[in-house]
């Protein structure tokens, strides 16, 4: 048992038990930082796996940029804990989703038992280029073969922004008035 | 130095029309940021659909790819970004005085339109999977916005989440799928793909297998079959109309030319897909009928409507091959047309206050509106696929192909459904012309805008169903560029 | 087993500065506790309602538009290390790629997104 395994071993604990404290709180902040939790363990991994690129990637975009929001979101619908959600599903909905759950689970050991698991030479190419995962060899394909996806990216991204401004920002002109719509209950806002 | 441009054979000349597309919805955004020329928004966009209609045309025949591989253009593509932009005109002639009553002309519509066209113009342009994702997102992040844009509306708040949240899961299974294909063979390339088949089917069966089935999943979600489809309705009901059209068009059409694009070209190899694509095609259009046959909204209807008809498209995947892909191109353009018709007069019917079109909103349109009733009915007639419309030659084609590979009890389904759904269709047309008004009708206003729209399409509908063989011998030279 | 080395003084280099600067102030400071200072601090005032207010969806957008240009940050971060490689070609290419996602901030300050009030 080498530090790799032992290192591997705790992350991978890490990880399990981040993911399930968080759809186990009653808080939904909680749960957001045990989602933290669970994708530090996960970037961990990932740097094991030689993904360095991909490991910065979930600590700052994900763990930091994405985290943010979903605090904000959370505040923004105002949850306070999961009482707020409503009486529980009947007890068939409860017993179907452990019944998934565990058939998905079986499911997924069978395939990872049954699939020859690739190799480090994986594939028809074997790995597309040495060095596979560092942020060099990330970047020089990124900007090489896949400028056309990257700057699809970019119009991606863009058209995120006008989205977002166009469902939220509120819209300062008085709109000719609705008679088919239901108008909905104005809720006071504390900013 | 490396010369990069010509070693990753960069060529814009590929992506003209795209690029058309692209200068034209910032323009539109940046008149969109200033409230004195937002109302040209609308005309700018219709140049820009035009310019890039235009540069699509001249694109016909030409044969190549760029960007590393990353770009196809071929007939096929060409084909479907035609269809795209077509469909968008209708659309922005079809639901501009709606927004207007509706209070939502505003420059992010039309802005989001095009940037959704761009997505779909690179989806049927790409060559690989990582394309095809990136052109599905930007295709469909729009959309969700468009579905919940009136926001006054709790339906459209409702079909703008449903929407995001559905499109969202069945991306991630898409996404996943794309990751086992790669994992399998180390390329997302079609390309590649196609090559190395059997190298890949035959080292690891069961990534391929898991990830083609995934992205069937994804894209299945994406056009609306069954299984996928129960967020359909709700969607097409609630989101404003004129966004209904498109949805129930254009993404619709992107949809197929994915899935044609990945599985009659890149998997063609995976013999199960054709019983799996049997089932799906079965499923969709008989729920999608049966379902149909007891709504009472009209737009609710058009939504089931619209899934069966995606199960008789589904037909040409089963068949496979050159024939199958011509028919359902040939279908793909007939259903823009008539389906788009019966959502402009829908549209059209919703500018009247407090019109939500549910089916007795209809009685006594032939007595206030006799002109438009004819065309509503000539579009039901379409629809259902009756001669000499094109639907009735649409189907043709899909089910002659089918018949010709021997899918004898797949045709007879087919079919049967059709006669099932002359049922729903023709109760519109009994309705608006049979029954009698609870007091006195409100008639619709005409206004320009949507009559060129409903004239497109019904010329469409009606001049296509007469001299089919125009649009046949397009559908026909419109195979996949890629040896 | 080098590489989890250094990783291993980076770690203790870091717990170990914020231990020793608690223990530092734990010794320097004066020990005195009583229950007024664990009272939520109000500008002095009685706290008012509950903390879980609702915020104001101006967050929400901010928000977005900071992971977006987060994520355009670690875009740059690979084209930064291969630089010198790749030349005027990435160079050209990122910047195309920054004007698309500027414009998305032109049109959101446009908008007044960015103004508060």
């Amino acid at each position: 048992m080498n530090l790799d395994t032992v290192i591997f071993f705790a992350a991978a604990v890490v990880a399990v038990f981040g993911a399930t404290m968080m759809i186990a709180q009653k808080n939904p902040i909680a749960s957001a930082l045990y989602l933290i939790l669970s994708l530090v363990a996960q970037a961990i991994l990932y740097v094991q796996l030689g993904g360095l690129f991909l490991g910065s990637i979930l600590i700052v975009v994900y763990a930091g940029a994405i985290m943010v929001l979903f605090l904000f979101v959370i505040m923004l619908l105002n949850l306070r804990s999961s009482d707020d959600l409503g009486p529980p599903p009947p007890a068939l909905g409860r017993f179907t989703k452990y019944a998934f759950g565990i058939l998905l689970s079986v499911e997924l050991i069978v395939i990872v038992k049954a699939a020859r698991m690739p190799s480090k030479a994986t594939g028809v190419l074997g790995f597309p280029v040495e060095d596979f995962g560092s942020v060099k060899a990330v970047s020089t394909q990124m900007f090489t073969t896949y400028v056309y996806p990257l700057e699809l990216t970019g119009i991606l991204m863009l058209i995120a922004v006008v989205g977002a401004v166009v469902i939220a920002k509120k819209e300062n002109n008085a709109q000719v008035s609705d008679d088919s719509g239901s108008d909905r209950p104005a809720k006071k806002q504390v900013s | 130095m490396i010369d990069y441009v010509s070693a990753l054979s960069i060529d814009f000349g590929l992506i003209v029309p795209e690029i058309t597309v692209l200068v034209t919805s910032f323009v539109v955004m940046m008149l969109a940021c200033s409230k004195k020329v937002s109302s040209w928004s609308s005309t700018v966009t219709l140049v820009g659909y035009v310019l890039a209609l235009w540069f699509t045309t001249r694109q016909w025949g030409h044969q190549g790819s760029g960007f590393a591989d990353m770009v196809t253009c071929d007939n096929f593509g060409i084909v479907f970004k035609a269809i795209f932009i077509v469909a968008s005109i209708i659309v922005v002639f079809l639901g501009h005085r709606y927004l207007r009553v509706k209070g939502l002309h505003r420059g992010e519509y039309y802005a989001l339109m095009l940037v959704s066209t761009l997505g779909m113009m690179v989806m049927a342009n790409s060559s690989d999977l990582i394309v095809l994702f990136l052109g599905l997102e930007i295709m469909s992040v729009p959309l969700y916005v468009m579905a919940g844009m009136y926001r006054r509306s709790l339906e459209s708040n409702e079909a703008g989440i449903k929407y995001f949240f559905m499109g969202a899961f069945s991306t991630a299974f898409l996404l996943l799928g794309i990751a086992f294909i790669f994992g399998a063979s180390g390329t997302t390339n079609l390309r590649s793909i196609v090559t190395d088949f059997s190298y890949i089917a035959n080292s690891f069966p069961v990534y391929l297998y898991a990830g083609v089935a995934l992205i069937l999943i994804g894209f299945g979600f994406k056009v609306g079959t069954v299984p996928f489809h129960t967020w359909v309705p709700d969607v097409y009901q609630g989101a404003p109309t004129p966004v209904t059209a498109f949805f129930s068009v254009a993404p619709k059409a992107a949809g197929f030319a994915a899935l044609l694009r990945v599985f009659v070209y890149g998997f063609s190899e995976v013999t199960i897909l054709s019983d799996v694509f049997w089932v799906l095609a079965v499923l969709t259009m008989t729920v999608g009928n049966l379902l149909a046959l007891r709504q009472d909204n009209v737009k609710r209807m058009l939504a089931y409507s619209s899934i069966s008809h995606a199960g008789y498209i589904l037909v040409a995947l089963v068949v496979g091959g050159a024939d199958a892909v011509a028919a359902a191109i040939f279908y793909l353009v007939a259903y823009t047309m008539f389906n788009l018709g019966g959502f402009g007069v829908v549209t059209l019917l919703e500018t009247r206050s407090g019109c939500k079109s549910e089916f007795n909103e209809l009685r006594g349109l032939s007595k206030t509106n006799p002109y438009l009733t004819a065309t509503l009915a000539l579009f039901m007639f379409a629809l259902s696929g009756f001669p000499p419309t094109v639907g009735f030659i649409g189907k043709f084609y899909i089910f002659s192909a089918a018949m010709q590979s021997g899918f004898v009890w797949l045709t007879v389904i087919g079919v049967m459904n059709s006669f099932v759904s002359v049922y729903y269709y023709l109760r519109v047309i009994k309705t608006s012309f049979f029954d009698e008004a609870e007091g006195t009708p409100v008639p619709a206003v005409l206004s320009p805008t949507i009559i060129i729209a409903l004239v497109i399409t019904a010329v469409g509908t009606l001049g296509l169903g007469l001299f089919p063989q125009q649009l046949l011998q397009l559908s026909q030279a419109a195979i996949f560029g890629m040896p | 087993m080098s590489e989890y080395l250094a990783v291993l003084l980076f770690a203790v280099a870091g717990i170990g500065i914020v231990l020793i600067t608690f223990g530092i102030s734990r010794l320097l400071r004066p020990h005195n506790p009583y229950p007024e200072k664990n009272v939520t601090y109000e500008c002095a005032e009685e706290t008012v309602g509950p903390s879980w207010i609702q915020f104001n969806n101006r967050f929400y957008i901010f928000a977005l538009i900071f992971v977006i240009f987060d994520v355009e940050a670690i875009f740059l971060f690979p084209w930064a290390v291969a630089f010198g490689q790749l030349g005027l070609f990435a160079l050209v290419e990122v910047t195309l790629f920054l004007m698309i996602l500027f414009f998305g901030l032109f049109y959101a300050w446009k908008k007044g997104v960015l103004k508060w009030v």
